[in-house]
C-alpha cells in the first residue's frame, strides 16, 4: 500500500489537528464564561453602566466563538469510534464512563443555560439571568474535569483490571479514576491556563482600543482586570504546572526525559535544564546549549540532589517490561513544545506584571514611557497577548500528548494497536482533507468576525425611560 | 433487573430525545427556502429555534457518549463501520451550527444567502443520513468475527435504507414546519400550516410503506404495534394541522417520531447490530455491553442526571414559549 495512505498516520494527523483546533475555542469558552459572569455580577451589584457594557461586549466575543467550540467538540467524541475503534473496544468500559458523565452532568447544563443567557435578557429577572451565566461557567469547568479525567487515564491508567477473556480493560473503581493524580494535577493547570487565554484576549482588545485613545471609560477597567487576571492565573498555572511535572515524573518518567532530551540518567548539578540547544533533531548529540544546573533535578523531585532517569535507561527498562520496541517519543517535538509552553507562559506573567506597574495612576515612569516613543511598542507588545497565550496552550497539549507516544494508553495499548482496522487510508485521507478545508475556511471567517466585533468596541446603552429612569432590557434575537 | 436491558432502554430514550428535538430543528432549517419570503421571515424562522437548537443537538453528544460507556462494542462497530456517512453528518452539523451564529454578523444579502444555504444543507443531509444509518442497523450489515463492518460506504445505500432516509427526511420536514406554525403568527404561520399539510400527506405515504416494509421483513409483535401507533399519531398530526390546532399537531408529530424510533429499537432487541452475513457475528446487548460495575455506576449517574435534565430543559422551553412575530424581530437587537 502507498505509504501516504497509511490509516494510522492519517488518523493521528486528523486527531491531532482536530483536537488542537477544538482547543482553540475551549479555553476561550471556559475563560470568557467566567469573565463575563464576573462583569455581569459587578453590574448587578454596582449598577454601573460600564460593567453592563463590558458584559455585553465581551459576551459578544464569547458567543462568536461558542458555536465553534460545540460543533468541533462533537467531532472529537465521534472520532474515538470512527478512527480508533480498537481503542474504543479496549478501553470503552473505563473511558466511556467519564465521557458520558460529562454529557449527562455538565454539557447539557452548559448548553441549556447558555441559551437562556443569550436570549433571556428581557425574559428573566435580573438575578436569575445572572445565575444562568454562572451556571454556564460552572458547566464548562465541570465539563473540563471529566474530559481531563478521561485523558488522565491514557497518561496514567488507574481504577481498572484487565479482563483477559474479553481482551479489554474494565473499570473497577470509579473514584480512583476520577481522582487520578494526573487528573488532579492537570485539571487546575489546564483551567488556569484557560483563564490566561481569556485574560490574553481581554488585554489584547483593551490595549488595541487604549492605544487609539478610544472607549477609555470601559477599556481602562478592562485592561486592569485583564492584567490582574493574567498575573494571578499565570502564577497559578506555573505552580500547578510544577505539581503536574512531579506527577508526570512519577507516572511517565520517559515524558520528562523526552521534555529535556536527556539520554543519560543524571543527578544533582548534572540534572540541568537547557534553555536552548542546537544539535541533531533527535537530541542525541548537541553542538551548543545554554544550561541551568540543578534545575531539572528540582523540577522533577523538588530536591537539588535528585536523580532524573535518562531516555537510554528507561528504554532498556521498558524493553524488559513490555518487550522489544522503541519507547521514545519524538524528541525534537517534546523538547521544543515544552520549552515554548514555559517560555510563553512565563513571558505572560512578566508582561502582566510590567503592565500593572506601568499603568498605575501614580507611575511617573509609566506616564513618561507611554508619552514617549516607547509607548507605541508597549501597546504592540500587549496586543500580542492573546495569540501568544493560545500558543502556550497549544504547545502544552502537543507536549503532553506527543510525550505519551508510542502509547495510546500508557503501558497498556500502543497507538498503532488502537486504530480502526476496517477504515481504509483513502477514507481517512478524504476526511482529513474535508476537515482541513472546512476548519481552515471557518477559521478565516471566525477570525474576521471576532476582529470586527472587537474593533467596533462596546455599544452605547439605550437611554433609560425619561420618567421612571428604568432602562428596559432589549430583546435578543439571531 | 438486568442492567443491559435498562441501558438499552436509556440509549433508546436518548435517541428518541435527539430525533424528536433536533428533528424539528432539521425541519425548521429545511423549511427556510419554502417559507421565508424575505429576510425578516427567515429570521423569524431561525429564531423559533434560536435558544434551543444547541441543547437539542447536545442530545446527540450525550447519546453518543452513553453508547460509548454502556455498549463500547456497539459504539466502535457503528462509528467505524459508517465512517463516511458519519463524516457527512458531522460536517453538516458543523456548517449548520456556525451558520446560526454567523448569518446575522453582516448585513449584506449575499452573506446571509450563503449561510441560509448552509443551514438548509446542514439540516437536510443529517435528516436523510440518520435514516439511512438506522435503516442499515435494522436491516443488518456484514460483520466479521471481531464485529468489524466489512462492507463499504456504497453498501449502505441499499433500497431499504434509502427509503428509511427519505422517511426521516420527510418526517423531520413536516415536524419542523409544524413547529414553525406553532411558534409564529400571521401570514408566515398560514404558509407553514399549508406546507405542513402538503408534506404531511407525502410523509404518510412514504412512512407507511417504510413501516410496512420494516414490519414484514424485520418486525416483531411489539415493533409492529408501535408502527401502527406511529401511523395513527402521524395521521392525527395531519388532521389536527388541517383543523388549525397547531399545538396538538406538533405534539402528535413528536409522538410519531418517538414511536417510530421506539419501533426501530424494539425490532432490533435483543440485538443491537445484527450481522447480515452470519448471525453468530451479531452484536447483542450481552456481548456489546460494558461490565456490570460500569453499568451500575452509570445507572446511578443517569438516575440523578436525567430528571434534572428534563426539569431544566422543560423550564427553558417554558421561558421561550411565546410565539416569534415579525414585530418582535424588527424591534429587537441582534444577539451579537
Amino acid at each position: 500500500m502507498n505509504e501516504w495512505l497509511d490509516p494510522l498516520l492519517l488518523s493521528r494527523w486528523q486527531f491531532g489537528l482536530t483536537t488542537v483546533y477544538h482547543f482553540l475555542f475551549v479555553p476561550i469558552t471556559i475563560g470568557m464564561a467566567l469573565t463575563v459572569a464576573l462583569f455581569q455580577t459587578a453590574w448587578v451589584r454596582t449598577d454601573k453602566e460600564k460593567y453592563l457594557q463590558l458584559t455585553k461586549f465581551f459576551g459578544k466575543l464569547f458567543l462568536i466563538n461558542f458555536a465553534m467550540g460545540v460543533v468541533t467538540g462533537i467531532v472529537q467524541e465521534f472520532q474515538f469510534g470512527m478512527n480508533w475503534s480498537d481503542y474504543s473496544r479496549f478501553v470503552g468500559d473505563v473511558f466511556g464512563a467519564p465521557l458520558a458523565m460529562e454529557g449527562l452532568l455538565a454539557f447539557f447544563f452548559e448548553a441549556t443555560f447558555i441559551g437562556l443567557w443569550i436570549f433571556g435578557w428581557d425574559k428573566l429577572p435580573r438575578g436569575l439571568h445572572l445565575a444562568t451565566i454562572w451556571a454556564t461557567a460552572v458547566g464548562s469547568i465541570l465539563s473540563a474535569y471529566f474530559i481531563i479525567a478521561a485523558n488522565a487515564f491514557m497518561q496514567n491508567p488507574v481504577g481498572y483490571d484487565i479482563n483477559e477473556a474479553k481482551g479489554r480493560a474494565e473499570l473497577t473503581d470509579i473514584w480512583a479514576l476520577l481522582t487520578n493524580k494526573v487528573a488532579l494535577a492537570a485539571f487546575p493547570h489546564t483551567i488556569f491556563a484557560c483563564f490566561m487565554v481569556a485574560a490574553g484576549l481581554i488585554i489584547t482588545v483593551a490595549a488595541w482600543h487604549l492605544s487609539r485613545n478610544q472607549h477609555l471609560d470601559t477599556m481602562r477597567p478592562a485592561l486592569k482586570f485583564g492584567l490582574w487576571m493574567m498575573m494571578i492565573a499565570g502564577a497559578l498555572t506555573v505552580l500547578t504546572g510544577d505539581s503536574l511535572g512531579l506527577a508526570m515524573v512519577q507516572t511517565q518518567p520517559m515524558k520528562m526525559a523526552a521534555a529535556e532530551a536527556m539520554y543519560t540518567t543524571s543527578t544533582g548539578a548534572d540534572a540541568s535544564f537547557s534553555i536552548f540547544t542546537l544539535g541533531t533533531p533527535d537530541g542525541s548529540s548537541e553542538l551548543f546549549s545554554i544550561r541551568i544546573p540543578y534545575l531539572l533535578s528540582f523540577l522533577s523531585t523538588h530536591t537539588f540532589d535528585g536523580t532524573v532517569e535518562g531516555i537510554n535507561d528507561l528504554q532498556a527498562q521498558y524493553v524488559q517490561l513490555y518487550g522489544p520496541g522503541d519507547y521514545t517519543p519524538t524528541i525534537w517535538v517534546t523538547y521544543w513544545a515544552f520549552r515554548w509552553m514555559i517560555a510563553l507562559g512565563v513571558l505572560h506573567v512578566f508582561t502582566a506584571f510590567v503592565g500593572l506597574v506601568l499603568t498605575r495612576k501614580k507611575s511617573a515612569l509609566g506616564a513618561r514611557l507611554f508619552a514617549g516613543r516607547w509607548g507605541r511598542w508597549i501597546w504592540k507588545a500587549a496586543i500580542w497577548s492573546f495569540p501568544l497565550s493560545l500558543g502556550a496552550m497549544i504547545m502544552g497539549w502537543v507536549f503532553t500528548e506527543m510525550g505519551r507516544q508510542p502509547w495510546l494508553v500508557f503501558g497498556l495499548l500502543k497507538t498503532a494497536d488502537g486504530v480502526s482496522p476496517n477504515v481504509t487510508g483513502l477514507e481517512v485521507l478524504i476526511s482529513l482533507i474535508a476537515f482541513t478545508l472546512i476548519y481552515g475556511s471557518l477559521a478565516v471567517v471566525e477570525f474576521k468576525l471576532i476582529k470586527k466585533a472587537a474593533q467596533k468596541g462596546p455599544d452605547d446603552l439605550p437611554e433609560p425611560h425619561p420618567e421612571t429612569g428604568v432602562r428596559r432590557q432589549e430583546t435578543t434575537v439571531y | 433487573m438486568d442492567l443491559t436491558i435498562l441501558w438499552f432502554g436509556i440509549i433508546t430514550f436518548l435517541f428518541i430525545g435527539y430525533f424528536v428535538l433536533d428533528g424539528f430543528d432539521f425541519g425548521v432549517g429545511m423549511s427556510i427556502p419554502f417559507l421565508g419570503k424575505d429576510d425578516t421571515d427567515r429570521r423569524v424562522i431561525i429564531n423559533t429555534i434560536g435558544p434551543i437548537w444547541d441543547l437539542n443537538e447536545t442530545w446527540l453528544i450525550v447519546a453518543g457518549a452513553s453508547l460509548f460507556a454502556a455498549f463500547p462494542e456497539w459504539y466502535a462497530t457503528l462509528f467505524s463501520g459508517f465512517y463516511l456517512a458519519l463524516l457527512l453528518i458531522l460536517l453538516s452539523l458543523i456548517l449548520r451550527g456556525v451558520s446560526f451564529e454567523y448569518r446575522h454578523q453582516r448585513p449584506e444579502a449575499a452573506w446571509k444567502r450563503r449561510f441560509d444555504a448552509m443551514i438548509v444543507i446542514g439540516s437536510a443531509v443529517p435528516a436523510f443520513l440518520w435514516g439511512v444509518a438506522f435503516g442499515n442497523i435494522v436491516r443488518g450489515v456484514p460483520l466479521d468475527s471481531g464485529f468489524n463492518y466489512t462492507g463499504s460506504f456504497f453498501d449502505l445505500l441499499n433500497p431499504y435504507a434509502l427509503l428509511a432516509g427519505l422517511t426521516t427526511l420527510l418526517l423531520f420536514f413536516t415536524h419542523g414546519t409544524l413547529f414553525v406554525s406553532l411558534k409564529t403568527d400571521g401570514e408566515l404561520q398560514r404558509r407553514a400550516r399549508r406546507l405542513a399539510g402538503r408534506s404531511g400527506l407525502l410523509t404518510i405515504v412514504v412512512a407507511a410503506s417504510f413501516l410496512l416494509w420494516t414490519t414484514l421483513a424485520y418486525g416483531t409483535f411489539w415493533s409492529a404495534v408501535l408502527s401502527l401507533v406511529a401511523a395513527v399519531t402521524l395521521i392525527s398530526a395531519v388532521l389536527a394541522n388541517a383543523r388549525g390546532r397547531e399545538g396538538w399537531a406538533f405534539g402528535a408529530m413528536a409522538a410519531t417520531v418517538a414511536f417510530a424510533v421506539l419501533s426501530l429499537f424494539l425490532s432490533l432487541f435483543p440485538d443491537v447490530m445484527p450481522a447480515s452475513n452470519n448471525p453468530a457475528n451479531s452484536l447483542t446487548i450481552a456481548n456489546a455491553s460494558s461490565s456490570a460495575y460500569t453499568l451500575q455506576v452509570m445507572t446511578w449517574v443517569a438516575l440523578v442526571a436525567l430528571p434534572l435534565i428534563l426539569a431544566y430543559q422543560g423550564w427553558t422551553y417554558w421561558v421561550f414559549r411565546k410565539r416569534i412575530t415579525r414585530a418582535h424581530i424588527e424591534g429587537a437587537q441582534a444577539a451579537h
